[in-house]
């Protein structure tokens, strides 16, 4: 109850407050956490002007004209930068109406943006928001094509306007699935890999028809920032030997920005990883082998990877990726927990907390705005009653480019219709 | 999106195997004793795939200034555990007169509990790698299939059980076929204790399980092939009109007369009868009520539900009929039917006074049980529940080994069960735990202090990351 109280007296605090882009706020006394791998520092003043973090420590005045916030006893952090997720393209998985994530039908395949498909009101944006999660990477699924489409990087802020970044990367699909999708060996999806390449080659050196017709000219145009390095391409991949071969197709072709996603067995090859200065948006918890590609998963695969050198970011690739983006926290307070069990490699709180805020931001090029408590970077804060990586603690507080967000959602608001699942004076639909 | 099998999440039955004369010699001779053995019924003697499960060797431990969770509720500060035979001879709160010769743990900083229980798993069925040649769940050939044994599609090999048991000090588990079924067939309930066949595994004396499944997964797998059942009332129908045929068939064979047996049949007589166990896969508070009553109009006891995602909203219901919950903390939205989830379900059922517990049916969740009952009591807590660490402590310990007929045995720290216990390395409700040691019947089978006490399946000998920390 006590913590319940505290949440209504915060939020009734900066509800009351005018809107929040026209203002200074100050979020007082906390321990602040700034993200990128520096560790917390105690009773430390943020503060918010206009959306934007103006000022962050220990010794920062606080503006006279400043709403404050205060976070005695809490914890102030960046809000949770999802690294690789489905949010905003999924309401219910198994409704196909609502499921957006992929197209296996279409004709097109690089050229798909989810940016169309990304609606800010699914419930599970809600949901996650209540969490602590602020940004996220939104990646298509693979339908039936390599090259999945463009994805975005979003906010999860109340409101119509969630597109942080379209079209931030091209995904791809290869391992044992992108070897299937291709027709059925690895063989074929390395030389689809390349030659739909070739074929953004050739487009833009101005041919609009190809040898093969593998792209239509959309997919083309899609891939042109993608040959040319100026876009990212994510390519999920497993295995160790996987990795190898597409760090193969990297030096084949130089410029693209290539970055892993998954990497099960990354560990087995982190140096050469660390080498080709390939950063990784790794699934931190996979221990199991869930097919011969991730033979020797384990959960000290991103310590050991960390420790070689690899730039490294937490995401939850086909793993509750639309709906429990909410875990990521625990997953790298898991990967924290590895440090006491003898012979496994985990990282430190620091580097853990990074590598959901910070590290994602920095692997998608946007650290510069997003992802840590730092001067000029948009003021997406969250306010914890404890260590955020520790189950058992609360979000009181989340505040997206400045704007106190609503923590309401389907949920909670089942939540209280069914506080007492017996009717009262009238049915349950009148309880609200 | 690549978790099929939830979409079938289980509902399974325990497999009931009697014989419990292969057992450790103590446990044996305690059973002697025990009346229900005396009042067996033919059929659970004549169990043709009967437990060969026997305790290894163990030493006579004590943990010492340890943090003990009890399992039935209760927690102990600086406490003693004492295991003997395999079994736990004393769990006392301060110091125990420990016999010589005992090997004593100093647990300070640490936590006990006993061994994790998980009613819903498909480990075994579902195996790693999940090959199409590894999908012995569900045996989609006809929307009722009580003839089928899950342990008939356990693979001893799955590397899933080592991880359960070294992440997730997962001690036992229910196996159950998956939910593509009205009647999916019988569960069976094992020990994590690495074997070569199933019967090794087998938990001596648990009774079987037999699963159902409500909801949308029959209906959508009979109803694509235009076959019964195509809607909810198809499988109120089906299962009915089962019941009836059921009825029947125990009618006759309590006559006395001549009659031939039926593999489907007797599952379900054994049912009728109170000896099989039924688990319950269903997602909506209005299916759950009218499951219940189906199970009044024929006379059996729905022991648990399972996924129950909406138990919250009929908590008064399930307290009334004496049904257990096996929820998990959080999942949602991945179908229609798990819409209404909320993270608070557990807690709700257990503020009501009904049966919590969480289940996984996920074989990375198995390894985290612990972490998804500490999501669960935070949330219940954060709505101003007032539930302690040591009652959630029951959601996947005590509750879980209630709803499989087991509680006598295990679930709980108490004098004369088997020593099925976890040692953490700090409180099992932080992320920042792990299990440090986990002893089964009092063997101590996972060790993270020393690699050699770590089981390596067949599948992952001679393989990259063989015998790693995983």
């Amino acid at each position: 109850m006590k913590n319940i109280i505290k949440t209504l007296s915060l939020s009734a605090a900066l509800i009351l407050s005018p809107a929040a882009l026209a203002e200074t706020i100050a979020i007082t006394g906390g321990k602040v956490v700034i993200g990128d791998g520096r560790a917390p520092i105690d009773n430390a003043n943020v503060i918010i002007k206009d959306g934007v973090i103006t000022a962050v420590g220990a010794n920062v005045a606080i503006p006279t004209d400043a709403k404050t916030i205060d976070a005695k006893g809490k914890w102030v952090t960046p809000g949770i930068f999802a690294g690789f997720s489905r949010l905003g393209l999924v309401e219910i998985g198994a409704v196909s109406q609502t499921n957006d994530s992929s197209a296996r039908e279409s004709v097109f395949s690089a050229g798909l943006d989810v940016t169309s498909a990304i609606d800010p009101f699914r419930s599970p944006i809600a949901v996650n928001r209540a969490a602590g999660i602020t940004r996220a990477v939104v990646a298509p699924s693979s339908g039936g094509k390599l090259f999945a489409g463009q994805g975005a990087i979003t906010d999860l802020g109340d409101d119509f306007d969630a597109i942080t970044k379209a079209r931030a990367f091209q995904f791809v699909q290869m391992g044992a699935r992108g070897a299937d999708i291709a027709g059925g060996s690895r063989s074929a999806s390395h030389l689809l890999f390349k030659a739909s390449l070739q074929e953004a080659q050739r487009y833009a050196a101005g041919n609009d028809s190809f040898d093969d017709n593998l792209l239509t000219i959309q997919d083309a145009k899609a891939l042109l920032p993608v040959i040319n390095g100026k876009t990212r391409l994510l390519v999920h991949v497993e295995g160790a030997n996987d990795i190898l071969r597409l760090l193969d197709l990297k030096r084949e072709f130089p410029k693209l920005t290539l970055i892993l996603v998954g990497a099960s067995e990354g560990w087995r090859v982190a140096d050469k990883i660390a080498a080709a200065n390939v950063p990784v948006i790794a699934s931190a918890l996979n221990d199991l082998p869930s097919g011969f590609e991730s033979l020797a998963a384990t959960q000290s695969n991103y310590g050991r990877m960390k420790r070689a050198g690899v730039e490294l970011a937490i995401g939850m690739i086909n793993d509750f990726d639309a709906h429990q983006i909410r875990y990521t926290p625990q997953y790298a307070g898991n990967l924290v927990s590895l440090n006491k069990v003898p012979r496994a490699t985990g990282i430190s709180w620091d580097e853990a907390f990074a590598a959901i805020s910070y590290m994602p931001a920095k692997i998608m090029g946007v650290a510069d705005k997003y992802g840590s408590l730092q001067i000029n970077r948009a003021a997406d804060v969250v306010i914890w009653d404890g260590d955020p990586l520790e189950l058992s603690t609360n979000v009181e507080g989340v505040y997206i480019d400045g704007q106190l967000q609503s923590l309401s959602n389907r949920q909670s608001k089942l939540r209280e219709r069914y506080r007492n699942p017996v009717e009262g004076a009238l049915p349950k639909a009148y309880d609200r | 999106m690549s978790k099929a099998k939830y979409m079938w999440a289980p509902l399974v039955l325990a497999g009931l195997s009697m014989s419990i004369a292969e057992v450790s010699p103590s446990y044996a001779k305690k059973k002697k004793d025990d009346k229900e053995e005396a009042q067996k019924s033919a059929f659970q003697k004549s169990d043709p795939f009967a437990s060969t499960y026997k305790a290894y060797p163990s030493r006579p431990t004590a943990v010492i200034n340890v943090t003990i969770f009890d399992g039935e509720g209760a927690k102990i500060d600086n406490g003693t555990i004492f295991m003997k035979d395999g079994f736990i001879t004393e769990v006392a709160d301060g110091d125990a007169s420990i016999p010589e010769g005992t090997l004593i743990i100093d647990g300070a900083g640490k936590y006990i509990t006993p061994g994790i229980i998980d009613v819903h798993s498909h480990l075994g069925v579902y195996a790693s790698p999940s090959v199409d040649a590894h999908s012995d769940g569900n045996e989609i050939t006809s929307p009722t299939t009580p003839d089928v044994y899950a342990e008939h599609g356990v693979w001893p090999q799955d590397p899933g059980f080592s991880r359960a048991l070294a992440n997730g000090g997962v001690t036992s588990m229910q196996i159950l076929p998956g939910s593509a079924n009205l009647i999916g067939g019988r569960s069976v309930t094992l020990k994590n204790v690495a074997a070569r066949t199933v019967q090794q595994m087998k938990f001596p004396g648990a009774p079987y399980g037999m699963k159902m499944a409500c909801g949308e997964n029959p209906k959508r797998v009979y109803g694509s092939r235009n076959q019964k059942p195509q809607t909810r009332m198809g499988s109120l129908a089906v299962n009915r009109q089962t019941w009836i045929k059921a009825q029947e068939y125990r009618d006759k064979r309590n006559s006395g007369e001549k009659f031939t047996r039926d593999l489907g049949m007797e599952t379900l007589a054994g049912v009728l009868d109170g000896e099989i166990l039924v688990h319950n896969h269903c997602y909506r508070a209005d299916e759950m009520v009218q499951i219940l009553d189906m199970a009044k109009e024929f006379d059996y006891k729905v022991t648990a539900f399972h996924h129950a995602v909406e138990s919250y909203k009929i908590a008064d219901y399930l307290k009334e009929a004496d049904a257990c919950s096996a929820v998990w903390a959080d999942w949602w939205g991945f179908k229609i039917e798990a819409y209404d989830a909320i993270p608070e379900n557990a807690a709700l059922i257990h503020n009501a006074g009904a049966c919590a517990i969480i289940h996984s049916d996920d074989d990375n969740q198995i390894q985290r049980l612990n972490q998804e009952a500490s999501k669960a009591l935070a949330d219940g807590r954060r709505m101003g529940l007032d539930i302690t660490e040591a009652q959630a402590m029951s959601w996947i310990t005590y509750n879980a080994a209630k709803s499989l007929g087991i509680e006598d045995k295990v679930g709980s720290l108490k004098s004369g069960k088997m020593a099925d216990v976890v040692l953490w390395n700090g409180n099992p409700f932080s992320v920042y735990s792990r299990p440090e040691k986990v002893w089964i019947d009092g063997a101590l089978l996972f060790d993270s202090n020393d690699p050699a006490r770590r089981p390596v399946s067949d599948f992952e000998l001679g393989q990259v990351g063989e015998g790693d920390v995983k």
